[in-house]
């Protein structure tokens, strides 16, 4: 049991970053209905920079709210002028175009970010520095029942301010009204007034903004931060914001924390539940191998980047519209 | 008299040049292994490449699908091969009757990958098939255990050489002076096999086959309304494509007598569907010049952009590998943005392109 609710705990943990991810794609996709190959790499960058700022700051002694904060603060804006630079460059002259076109420039603009991070921040894993002393919060009495640390706890409280804050944006502002009026129809957009251009602009900011913060989190929750590391977390919050039902932001929470629950079960539990060793005593051979490891199963935690993709391959070909979601797969 | 005039209205015009290109083409890898066999060994994994493009280009050039994970295919072939002709099983089976087994475990990929996403189109599709390419490279890495299929990380190693006749591919040949090495009887194998391969696209293109794919390609409501068996054509092109990337993959495997996942990761099918991109969608000429362009500029750049470092700065700053990347990935973006049907780019292609939307 207590593995279990530890289980839930990092999923929940894991699963609101994905959602705050997740609503970069979702956000753009419901406007421009692309899909921003780009946005992983823009996480990366943001973890990244945060880092870097975090590494500069450590030596300091000041207390790690702050130097997590300022990290924050410098990646947000980095991010933001990374996420317009690659409307510009890449989505804007082509908007017009056939759907493979900004595909194609959107993967090669991900493979540049990704390339330029590389000789920026080298090719080596960065270590986050040990600036935050780790406390546990037990749900039950002894040490070893399952607990949920700070760092968790700030994760999950700032994602979930900052998908308030999202939502009070896009329902509660003027600029929340023009991009609800461009996603409907961007040319009657612009003939109410509205700068459908700026519109679009700000969307791909305010996701590269989520997606810095994202990147900081999650770079503080695994301690680690790499070049490469856009990717697969890209692919898992676009996978979460299908999943929810891609355009819905609600259905990009959804989808994110049901991902990172999935992951997370699934790494914990599907190892048993295909454990092999049952069958030595049917099958030659399983019983050396066994004997040597009885945790001997067909898939294990090694494949626990696999099960995002199976979710998105299942959700595609039986329910394309999403959890959630009002837009087709069919129609991109 | 003007040469050149005459030689282009020459009735047997057609065929001097073709002559001119197989005799040049022959002599290539004599020339090449003057400036030393690494130059071979590039140009047999550029003609690899050239054979991969050409099969990305039947899913994406022909019939419009985007696919991100096509060297999944590759990697399927090549670990066929490496299971049926290593020490791995201690199984020796000859490569003529790996190969086309290679070619149907791929095309068998194909239609599993095709089947369930035959209902989705442009990016949702890309986004699947590159997820695709990820789990069937997450398995071969994983599947050392319990039961060791694919050796894991390691690869396999020592994986037989082809032979045709007696002659064993992997060893240097006498013929009287001329010592022919391993490496240039692979470079007229593949050779071989590229004209094969350009023949069959050649004639698909051109077949009923390829013009149902061109028609799906251009609209696919349109094109069933015409009568046109959408399912079975996108699925055919699928298992085409799947196909001539496994047999590219068993080739692979032979020549390299070893493989591992690293050699089949997502930047690998990127990099073909540059090639793809940047030759020109669908024209098979343009393809080739695409994948040929991408294979030896990068070489060029190792190596001259180290020694320019060197000589410039004192030492290597930035690696050869990161300038390839970068410029990959911003040919990508230039390409689309300035000529976004590439560089031969096909009639068709190029008129839907300058499409306006609708």
């Amino acid at each position: 049991m207590d593995t279990f609710l530890q289980q839930i705990v990092n999923g929940l943990t894991v699963g609101s970053v994905y959602a705050v991810v997740a609503l970069g794609y979702t956000m753009v996709y419901g406007i421009v209905q692309l899909i921003n190959f780009a946005h992983g790499e823009v996480v990366m960058i943001g973890c990244m920079v945060a880092f870097s700022v975090i590494l500069a700051l450590a030596p300091t002694g000041l207390p790690p709210f702050i130097i997590v904060g300022a990290g924050i603060a410098v990646a947000v804006p980095a991010c933001m002028v990374v996420g317009y630079a690659v409307e510009r460059v890449a989505y804007r002259p082509l908007r017009n175009a056939p759907r493979l076109a900004p595909l194609i420039t959107a993967i090669g603009i991900s493979i540049v970010l990704q390339h330029l991070a590389l000789l920026v921040w080298s090719r080596n894993f960065i270590a986050f520095p040990q600036i935050i002393e780790l406390k546990l919060f037990h749900f039950g009495s002894s040490d070893t029942s399952a607990s949920i640390s700070n760092i968790q706890v700030a994760i999950i409280l700032t994602s979930v301010a900052m998908m308030a804050g999202l939502l009070w944006l896009v329902y509660r502002t003027r600029l929340g009204i023009a991009m609800r009026a461009t996603s409907q129809n961007p040319q009657v957009a612009g003939l109410m007034g509205i700068d459908v251009n700026r519109v679009i602009s700000s969307t791909f900011v305010i996701g590269a903004g989520l997606g810095a913060v994202a990147g900081a989190m999650v770079g503080t929750y695994y301690g680690i931060a790499h070049y490469q590391m856009g990717f697969l977390l890209g692919l898992k919050a676009f996978s979460a914001a299908v999943l929810g039902g891609i355009g819905n932001l609600g259905g990009a929470v959804l989808g994110g924390i049901l991902m990172g629950l999935i992951e997370s079960l699934g790494a914990g539990y599907v190892g048993d539940f295909t454990n092999v060793c049952f069958l030595d005593k049917f099958l030659p051979g399983f019983g050396e191998v066994c004997a040597a490891s009885p945790e001997s199963s067909l898939f294990g935690s090694n494949y626990k980047d696999v099960y995002a993709f199976i979710v998105l391959i299942l959700v595609l070909v039986f329910r394309p519209s999403g959890l959630l979601g009002e837009r087709v797969g069919d129609r991109a | 008299m003007n040469l050149a005039a005459t030689l282009r209205t020459h009735p047997h015009a057609r065929w001097i040049g073709l002559a001119l290109i197989a005799v040049s083409l022959i002599a290539l890898p004599f020339v090449l292994a003057m400036a030393g066999t690494a130059w071979v060994r590039i140009t047999n994994l550029a003609i690899l490449f050239v054979l991969l493009s050409l099969g990305l280009n039947i899913v994406v050039g022909f019939a419009g699908l985007l696919d991100l994970g096509y060297i999944a295919f590759y990697g399927v072939g090549a670990y066929v091969y490496a299971l049926l002709a290593s020490p791995h099983f201690g199984l020796h089976l000859p490569w003529w009757m790996i190969l086309p087994i290679g070619a149907a475990v791929a095309c068998l990929f194909g239609v599993m990958l095709g089947a369930p996403t035959l209902k989705l189109r442009g990016d949702y599709l890309a986004i699947v098939t590159l997820g695709f390419g990820e789990i069937i490279r997450i398995f071969l890495n994983n599947l050392s255990e319990p039961f060791n299929l694919t050796n894991g990380p390691k690869g396999i190693a020592t994986i037989d050489s082809i032979k045709v006749m007696g002659l064993d591919f992997a060893n240097t040949t006498k013929l009287g002076d001329l010592a022919i090495s391993g490496t240039i009887k692979y470079y007229y194998f593949l050779l071989a096999v590229l004209v094969v391969v350009i023949v069959v696209n050649l004639r698909l293109q051109d077949s009923r086959i390829g013009r149902a794919w061109e028609a799906i390609r251009e609209d696919e409501m349109a094109a069933r309304a015409m009568g046109i068996n959408t399912t079975r054509m996108k699925l055919l092109a699928f298992a085409m494509g799947a196909s001539f990337g496994g047999v590219a993959g068993g080739m692979f495997s032979a020549i390299q007598g070893f493989i591992s996942p690293e050699s089949f990761i997502l930047t690998e099918s990127v990099m073909v569907l540059a090639m793809v991109v940047l030759g020109g969608m669908g024209n098979i000429w343009g393809v080739i010049l695409g994948a040929v362009l991408l294979s030896f500029v990068p070489e060029i750049l190792r190596y001259t952009v180290t020694p320019l470092q060197q000589w410039m700065f004192g030492r290597s700053i930035v690696d050869p590998e990161v300038i390839r990347m970068l410029l990959f990935g911003l040919a990508m973006v230039v390409m689309m943005l300035v000529r976004p049907a590439g560089l031969l780019p096909s009639a068709v292609r190029k008129r839907e392109l300058a499409r306006e939307p609708e």
